[in-house]
């Protein structure tokens, strides 16, 4: 069976392996069953309809089931009471590296599009805990930049305790990291191989997709012949990386690209006409204040920092007014983290950006939130306080926007999965030794 | 510190007359700061020349956070000659003629910030190593490398420091050798090194956290890649530099003794540089940065101190919480953070975020840092930050102004808004400790500084196309 290659056995292994494993994470302790729960008393920030004062949300099966000023709730509903504290959307981290435990880079190849992030995902790693205890409820985790094209990013939700599986993000879209600039043409120019320069970056790129369209090519006449009736007919390779690269050009994979500098986001747009696919986002995206319109004219996010600058040569225009100038010439702006440190403070980066140009500040939070959540492709059940959306809310103990807050509870799916004044790691569904 | 985020990767001016620190008392600090003091004092009235304030200002109407002594609402404050000459409540001080007055109603006024570490002026671009003068990592024992000889004052990155208000800072060699040089304490605004160069070699930092260990791989592991090997290299530095001392004062003493007895000169030692440097360490004349992270660390390096009589303030300490009673005991500053560092692996998420409440809790003075060059502006946030953990407000801005100033020796001059301290004053819009405030004017040395750095012409020129 495994005459083309071994690596495709390889992977035949893995499958294996991989089902043991769920059966394995079954035994897991399952996610608590979802309560009423009705949090009264906040001043609830919704980011898509301004802030209700003294207002209660009111959870049913995980979801957002009524919000306002009185929400009718069955009296066996468990009560939280904020006692006059902000209540906000979980964070939406757009880019996130954590829980990989270093396996973010395949970078043996500058195109490995069948790397699967979920087969590296560490749901113990601390890291998602912590980056929870900052009001972070749902990550995308995307592979590096050291390759073109990384491999298939996971969206997780951060409900630490609760075992794999149910830190999954449901349903959400997938999406494929692509990478431009210095780190691809840094890792490969150093091993004197291609790509070394940001030409050979692209062609890299280029040929990939080149590749791509062919495999379909292939597989088209393959099924053109076989509705024909044509009994000879043989069925090209099924190919996993080539199979990637087929969804991007088919549209079924969101592209979130690594770039950094405003030319090499026109290279990156020329590139996805020239191959008929969509770009998502651009991720890092620091001189997105040099050419917003451009940006915005392909209905192009951008999840970038807030004020980061400097740590190398393509980070070196960097300003801190970046996300408000996109903002202000129409471009959906993230605030993200791509790091386990920001992540656990993404509020303040988010508030950075209503000193940097002048953000409201529900802008400033839909920067965390909703935006984000547009990013990962999940905007429709998470990123905002609506009635049908997922139960993620953070209370807060301070003002979310500004240097001291902390969250004091937050909620996934309408269960508390963080709570501040609990002892401990302070986590109503982990135990130390789970 | 922070992990690396890519996953790819990842002048104080002074009067004329007489400059109040020559000749003055210490008696808080007694001789450890004086010799670094008397240099200030040199340079400060060179940067007199060319840095001076020509025409006296007055700040009118602001909310004068003092930190020494209170808040003053609707007050005044007078800077003359780069020194605030007065202040008070806006009723009870008289102003000077021909002073430009500038209304800061609604704003609030507040002394320089002082970053207690970075590495200002001795990066550019991180990961381009021709911009980069951090470490010699040659040898872990370095005493002999002096910041001051990096400090590249025309660094991008210090307007851009400055704009959020923070107006002095400790630049020290990154931390990865033991013994990596020796700081100096820094101005961010000047005509050049010289005067920016507020006190050279004003302590050396002692790092002691399993981070100076020569480990990296099997293949390049080489002396000392133990904790071990750390301790007993240090120990022998300081047991060569007594010996050299020693040396040193023997030949002084055959010296006095050669020409008391009219007998030819004895031949001097040799100099070394490395053991010279250790000198005033050893002596207690100027302070050691003792930099540790968890307990056992921190206890091996206070022992290796305090075996050698150094004078030291602690720094990091971040994974301490559980000896923090025995730091107290120590009864010495602590440096603490950076706040973002992470928690280990047992530790509650705010294991980090609070220790600077409890530190001071227990009596501890303590000071932010950013350890960083590019991030050095957000320092008065790790500040704020901490407040949420409950250090109060007002002992966290005193973190990063008057704390830092005492620390470190200034304090006659610089970290909060007295009559005759040097004049680098703050004006911004809102508590100084949070995010959402944007730093409006800034004074150094009663200097106005334009609110410009490479990141606003950037801003402006692409807001115009």
């Amino acid at each position: 069976m495994c005459r083309n290659t071994t690596v495709r056995c390889g992977w035949l292994l893995a499958l294996v392996f991989f089902s043991l494993l769920v059966s394995a994470t079954a035994q897991q302790p399952a996610e608590p069953a979802h309560n009423e729960v009705v949090i009264k008393n906040a001043i609830v920030m919704t980011v898509t309809h301004g802030n209700l004062k003294n207002a209660s949300v009111y959870i049913k099966d995980g979801k957002i089931a009524a919000v306002g000023e009185s929400v009718n709730a069955p009296a066996s509903a468990t009560i939280i009471d904020a006692g006059g504290k902000y209540l906000t959307p979980g964070i939406v981290d757009s880019h996130s590296h954590l829980a990989l435990d270093d396996d973010v880079n395949e970078a043996t190849s500058p195109v490995t599009p069948q790397m699967m992030m979920q087969d590296a995902f560490d749901y113990q790693d601390k890291a998602i805990y912590r980056a929870l205890a900052g009001g972070v409820t749902t990550s995308l985790l995307l592979h590096g930049s050291a390759n073109m094209i990384g491999g298939q990013a996971v969206v997780i939700k951060h409900k630490y305790g609760a075992g794999r599986d149910a830190m999954l993000f449901p349903n959400a879209p997938r999406s494929i990291k692509f990478a431009s600039g210095e780190n691809p043409k840094r890792v490969y120019g150093s091993r004197n191989e291609l790509p070394s320069t940001r030409m050979g970056n692209f062609a890299v790129q280029r040929d990939a997709l080149v590749q791509a369209q062919d495999y379909i090519r292939s597989w088209d006449d393959y099924n053109a012949k076989v509705k024909r009736g044509d009994k000879d007919a043989s069925p090209p390779k099924h190919d996993l990386k080539l199979e990637a690269l087929a969804d991007v050009l088919r549209g079924k994979l969101m592209v979130q690209i690594h770039c950094y500098r405003a030319d090499e986001f026109e290279t990156e747009i020329a590139m996805a006409k020239e191959f008929g696919y969509h770009i998502r986002a651009f991720h890092h995206a620091l001189e997105a204040y040099k050419v917003p319109e451009k940006l915005a004219a392909e209905n192009i996010g951008i999840a970038t920092f807030a004020d980061w600058w400097g740590f190398k040569q393509e980070a070196w225009d960097a300003i801190p007014w970046n996300a408000v100038m996109a903002m202000r010439k129409g471009v959906r702006v993230a605030i993200k983290s791509d790091s386990d440190d920001f992540a656990r403070r993404l509020n303040q980066e988010a508030a950075k950006t209503m000193r940097y140009g002048g953000a409201t500040e529900e802008e400033a939070l839909k920067m965390i939130t909703l935006n984000a959540a547009w990013i990962v492709g999940v905007d429709d059940k998470v990123g905002s306080i609506e009635v049908g959306k997922d139960a993620d809310l953070v209370i807060w103990d301070g003002y979310p926007l500004s240097s001291s807050a902390v969250p004091n509870k937050v909620l996934i799916d309408g269960d508390t999965y963080f709570d501040r004044a609990l002892p401990g790691y302070g986590m109503p569904h982990y135990s130390e030794g789970q | 510190m922070r992990k690396q985020v890519s996953a790819f990767s990842g002048q104080v001016a002074r009067s004329r007359r007489r400059f109040s620190l020559r000749g003055a008392q210490f008696p808080r600090k007694s001789r450890t700061f004086e010799t670094g003091l008397r240099l200030l004092a040199v340079l400060l009235c060179l940067a007199l020349a060319s840095f001076a304030q020509t025409q006296a200002v007055v700040l009118k109407g602001g909310k004068l956070l003092t930190v020494s002594h209170g808040i003053i609402d609707n007050g005044i404050l007078v800077m003359e000659g780069g020194k605030i000459s007065a202040m008070g409540a806006a009723a009870s001080v008289k102003v000077p003629k021909n002073a430009k007055l500038i209304d800061v109603t609604g704003m609030t006024v507040y002394p320089g910030l002082i970053d207690s570490e970075t590495s200002l002026g001795l990066t550019e671009i991180s990961a381009e190593s021709s911009t980069n003068d951090r470490i010699e990592l040659s040898d872990e024992i370095m005493p002999h490398m002096h910041v001051y000889d990096a400090f590249h004052a025309e660094s991008e990155l210090i307007p851009v420091t400055r704009l959020n208000g923070i107006t002095n800072a400790i630049v020290a060699p990154d931390s990865t050798d033991t013994l990596p040089g020796q700081d100096s304490f820094v101005q961010l605004a000047g005509p050049s090194a010289a005067e920016m160069l507020l006190v050279r070699d004003i302590a050396m930092p002692l790092n002691f956290t399993g981070e100076q260990r020569r480990n990296e791989s099997w293949e390049k592991r080489k002396f000392p890649e133990t904790r071990m090997g750390m301790a007993a290299q240090l120990r022998q530095a300081f047991l060569d530099a007594q010996d050299y001392q020693q040396k040193l004062s023997d030949y002084e003493q055959k010296k006095a003794d050669a020409a008391r007895d009219k007998k030819p000169e004895p031949s001097a030692p040799k100099r070394e540089l490395k053991l010279e440097a250790l000198l005033p360490y050893l002596q207690g004349k100027k302070t050691i940065v003792l930099a540790a992270e968890g307990p056992s660390d921190l206890e091996t390096a206070v022992r290796l101190a305090q075996e050698f009589k150094l004078k030291f303030v602690l720094n990091h300490i971040s994974h301490s919480r559980a000896v923090l009673d025995y730091v107290a005991s120590l009864k010495v500053p602590v440096i603490v953070g950076p706040i973002y560092e992470a928690p280990k692996e047992y530790e509650r998420f705010d294991a980090v975020y609070s220790l600077p409440a409890e530190l001071h809790k227990r009596g501890v003075k303590i000071a932010f840092a950013s350890f960083d060059a590019h991030n050095s502006r957000n320092l008065p946030y790790q500040a704020g930050f901490a407040t949420g953990f409950g250090l109060p407000p007002d002992e966290a801005l005193k973190a990063i102004t008057l704390n830092a100033a005492e620390i470190w020796g200034v304090d006659r001059e610089l970290g909060s808004l007295d009559v005759g301290k040097t004049a680098n004053v703050v004006v911004a819009n809102g508590d100084p400790l949070d995010v959402k405030t944007d730093v409006k004017r800034l004074f150094i040395a009663g200097q106005e500084v334009p609110m410009t750095s490479r990141q606003t012409r950037l801003r402006d020129e692409y807001s115009t196309k």
